[in-house]
C-alpha cells in the first residue's frame, strides 16, 4: 500500500518534472532558433555601406528662379525647385479642405522658394515628370506621374491620381545659403 | 489498384531492386498505374508543365555560369551571353520563351481543373498544391524577369515591391527589407539572383508532392465519376506515355517556333534599354502572364465603386494589393465555394457557362491590365475585376444549389460502350 502511494506520487512528481522540463527545452529551443533566425533575416536590411551614403549635398547657388534639379540620394532622385513667386503664391493659397493629404505649404518648406522632395511617386515607386523644362507639369503646374496619373501641385502634394500622399520631403538642412545637404 | 511486384529478368536491377525498390516503385507508379481510359488531351497539360519546368531548370543552370548579378554588368553580361557565348542566344531564348510556355501549359492545365471539377472531393489538397505551384512560379518568373537589368527589368521590380509598402505601419519597413537599401539596386539585384536560383528546386519539390498527392486519388476524368474497375481503366504506361508524347511534340514545337521565329515578339522592347533609376518609361507593362493580376491591382483607384465599401477602413492602394493576392487565394478556397457535387461541366448546363465566361473576364482583365489606366479602360477593368470576384464568392457557390445537373452516366464505361441500359 505505501509502495503504491509512493509510486504514483513519485509518478505525478514525473509527470510535474517531465512537463516542466518538456516546456523548458521548447522555450530555450525557441529563443536559440528566433537568435539564430534573427541575423538571417536582418542580413537583409540595408547594409552598413548602404547606409554610409544616406546623406548628399549640393551647391544650389546655380540653379535659376523657376528651374529645378534632381540630386541622386539613397539610390533615389531628390527634387530641388527653385520656385517662382507665382508657385508659393498659388501653393500657399490652397485651403487644405481641398488636399487629399492635408500639409500647408509652410509645413513641407524651410525656405518658401526652395522646395525640396523626394522624386518618388507615393503610388508605386515611379519617377513622376515636370522636373525638366518642356515635360508635362499635371493639371497644378507641379509634377504628373506618367505610370498612373497622379497630379502633384507645385508644393508636390498630390491633387489626383491613385496617389495616397504627397511627396515626401526628406530631412535636409542648409549648411549654408548655398549648400543643401540631404539626410 | 496495380499488379503484383514484378520480377525483373536484368540480375543487377534485380539486385538493385532489392536493396533500394527505385524498379517496384517506378513500375507501381507507371506501368502499374491505372487512370481513367477517358481522358482527353486535356490530361496532357500537366505532363507538358514538367517538361517546361526541366527545360528552364536545365537552361537557366547554364545561364547562371555566365550570367553577372551586379548593376553595372548584368545587361553587358546578358548581351554577352547573346553574342559571345557559344549557342548562348539559343540557352537565353528557349529560357526566355520558356517562362511564357510554361505559363500557357500551366494556364491551360488550372483551365482543365475548373472545367472538369478536378479540384473536388478527393483531390482538394492536390488542387491546394497546385495553387502553391502557381505563387511559386509567379515569384520566380518575376524575379527572373528583373535579372537582365532593363528598365522593365527594374521599373517592374520598383512598382511591385512597392505593393508591399500599402501594407500599414510596417510596409515601409517590409520594402527597405525586401531591397536591402532605399531603393531597388545592387543587393535587390543580387538577393533576386539568388532566390532565381533556389525556387525552381521549391517547385520541383511541391510538383513532387503534387504528383504523389495525385497518385494517391488517381486521375479525375472528362466524365469526372471515379472508375468502378479495371474496365474503366487503362495503364499509365504505355497508354497515356504514348499519348502524352504525341502532345509534349506538339508542345515542343510551338515553343520551338517562339524561339527560332518570334523570339522577343512576348518580351517588351524597353527591356533592351539598360536600366535607368531616374527615367520611368512612359508605360510599364508587366509579362503578359501577369497582366489579368496587374489589371485587378490597378482597378481600385479612389473613385472606383468597387472600392467605396471599404473606403472608410483602407486606402485604394492597398485595397488594390489585397484584392490581387485575393484573386489567387480565392483558386485555393474554391473546393468549398463550389457547392455543386457534380464534377464535370459537361453534365452542369449552367455553371459550364459560367466557367466560358469566366475565362473570358479573365482574358479581357489581361488586356486590360496592358493597357495605359485612362478612358473607358478604367471602368471597365473594375467591371471585370468586379465579375471575377462575383464568379467565385456568389455565382459559383449559388449556382449549384439550384442548377440541376444532367444525369450522370453510371460508369466511365457505360456512355463509351453505348449499352443503354441504364437510362
Amino acid at each position: 500500500m505505501m509502495a503504491d502511494i509512493s509510486q504514483s506520487d513519485d509518478q505525478n512528481e514525473d509527470v510535474g518534472r517531465r512537463d516542466f522540463l518538456g516546456i523548458a527545452t521548447l522555450a530555450t529551443s525557441a529563443v536559440g532558433a528566433g537568435a539564430f533566425i534573427w541575423p538571417i533575416i536582418d542580413s537583409m536590411n540595408p547594409s552598413a555601406d548602404v547606409l554610409a551614403l544616406s546623406s548628399s549635398e549640393v551647391d544650389i547657388s546655380t540653379i535659376e528662379v523657376g528651374q529645378s534639379i534632381t540630386l541622386k540620394w539613397r539610390g533615389k532622385p531628390v527634387f530641388i525647385r527653385h520656385r517662382t513667386a507665382g508657385e508659393i503664391a498659388e501653393a500657399e493659397s490652397v485651403a487644405l479642405s481641398e488636399l487629399i493629404d492635408p500639409e500647408s505649404d509652410d509645413m513641407r518648406v524651410q525656405k518658401p522658394e526652395w522646395l525640396v522632395m523626394v522624386g518618388v511617386c507615393t503610388h508605386l515607386g515611379c519617377i513622376p515628370l515636370g522636373n525638366k523644362d518642356g515635360e508635362p507639369k499635371g493639371e497644378f503646374g507641379g509634377w504628373f506621374c506618367p505610370c498612373h496619373g497622379s497630379h502633384y501641385d507645385t508644393s508636390g502634394r498630390i491633387r489626383k491620381g491613385p496617389a495616397p500622399t504627397n511627396l515626401p520631403v526628406p530631412k535636409y538642412s542648409f549648411l549654408s545659403d548655398d549648400v543643401v545637404r540631404v539626410g | 489498384m496495380s499488379g503484383p511486384a514484378p520480377e525483373f529478368k536484368n540480375p543487377i536491377v534485380r539486385w538493385i531492386d532489392v536493396r533500394l525498390p527505385v524498379f517496384t516503385f517506378m513500375h507501381h507508379e507507371y506501368r502499374g498505374f491505372p487512370v481513367p481510359k477517358n481522358l482527353n488531351y486535356f490530361w496532357s497539360f500537366g505532363g507538358m508543365a514538367m517538361v517546361a519546368l526541366i527545360g528552364m531548370i536545365l537552361t537557366g543552370i547554364m545561364l547562371a555560369m555566365q550570367y553577372t548579378p551586379h548593376v553595372d554588368h548584368a545587361f553587358d553580361s546578358v548581351e554577352r551571353i547573346m553574342r559571345d557565348v557559344n549557342w548562348g542566344w539559343l540557352i537565353r531564348y528557349i529560357h526566355m520563351n520558356g517562362g511564357s510556355m510554361f505559363f500557357i501549359v500551366v494556364y491551360i492545365h488550372i483551365f482543365r481543373g475548373l472545367y472538369y471539377g478536378s479540384y473536388k472531393d478527393p483531390r482538394e489538397l492536390l488542387w491546394i498544391l497546385g495553387v502553391v505551384l502557381f505563387i511559386l512560379m509567379m515569384a520566380t518568373a518575376f524575379m527572373g524577369y528583373v535579372l537582365p537589368w532593363g528598365q522593365m527589368s527594374f521599373w517592374g521590380a520598383t512598382v511591385i515591391t512597392n505593393l508591399f509598402s500599402a501594407i500599414p505601419v510596417v510596409g515601409d519597413a517590409i520594402v527597405t527589407w525586401l531591397w536591402g537599401g532605399f531603393s531597388v539596386d545592387n543587393p535587390t539585384l543580387n538577393r533576386f539572383f539568388s532566390l532565381h536560383f533556389l525556387l525552381p528546386f521549391a517547385i520541383l519539390g511541391v510538383v513532387i508532392l503534387h504528383i504523389a498527392a495525385m497518385h494517391v486519388s488517381g486521375s479525375n476524368n472528362p466524365k469526372g465519376i471515379e472508375p468502378k474497375g479495371p474496365q474503366d481503366t487503362v495503364m499509365f504506361h504505355p497508354f497515356m506515355t504514348a499519348k502524352d508524347t504525341v502532345a509534349l511534340i506538339a508542345f515542343i514545337l510551338v515553343w520551338a517556333f517562339f524561339v527560332f521565329y518570334a523570339p522577343n515578339y512576348m518580351g517588351h522592347p524597353d527591356n533592351y534599354i539598360p536600366a535607368d533609376p531616374f527615367s520611368t518609361p512612359a508605360h510599364i507593362v508587366p509579362e503578359w502572364y501577369f497582366l489579368p493580376f496587374y489589371g485587378i491591382l490597378r482597378a481600385f483607384t479612389a473613385d472606383a465603386f468597387i472600392y467605396w465599401p471599404v473606403a472608410w477602413l483602407m486606402t485604394p492602394k492597398l485595397m488594390g494589393v489585397l484584392a490581387m493576392f485575393a484573386s489567387l487565394g480565392l483558386l485555393a478556397v474554391l473546393p468549398w465555394l463550389d457547392t455543386s457535387r457534380v464534377k464535370s461541366c459537361s453534365f452542369r448546363p449552367i455553371y459550364k457557362w459560367l466557367v466560358i465566361i469566366f475565362v473570358l473576364d479573365v482574358i479581357f482583365l489581361g488586356y486590360l491590365g496592358g493597357k495605359p489606366a485612362e478612358g473607358w479602360y478604367v471602368p471597365a477593368s473594375q467591371w471585370a475585376t468586379f465579375y471575377y470576384f462575383v464568379h467565385f464568392l456568389v455565382l459559383t457557390p449559388l449556382v449549384g444549389w439550384f442548377e440541376k445537373p444532367k444525369p450522370l452516366p453510371t460508369s466511365i464505361s457505360e456512355p463509351v460502350l453505348d449499352t443503354d441500359s441504364s437510362k
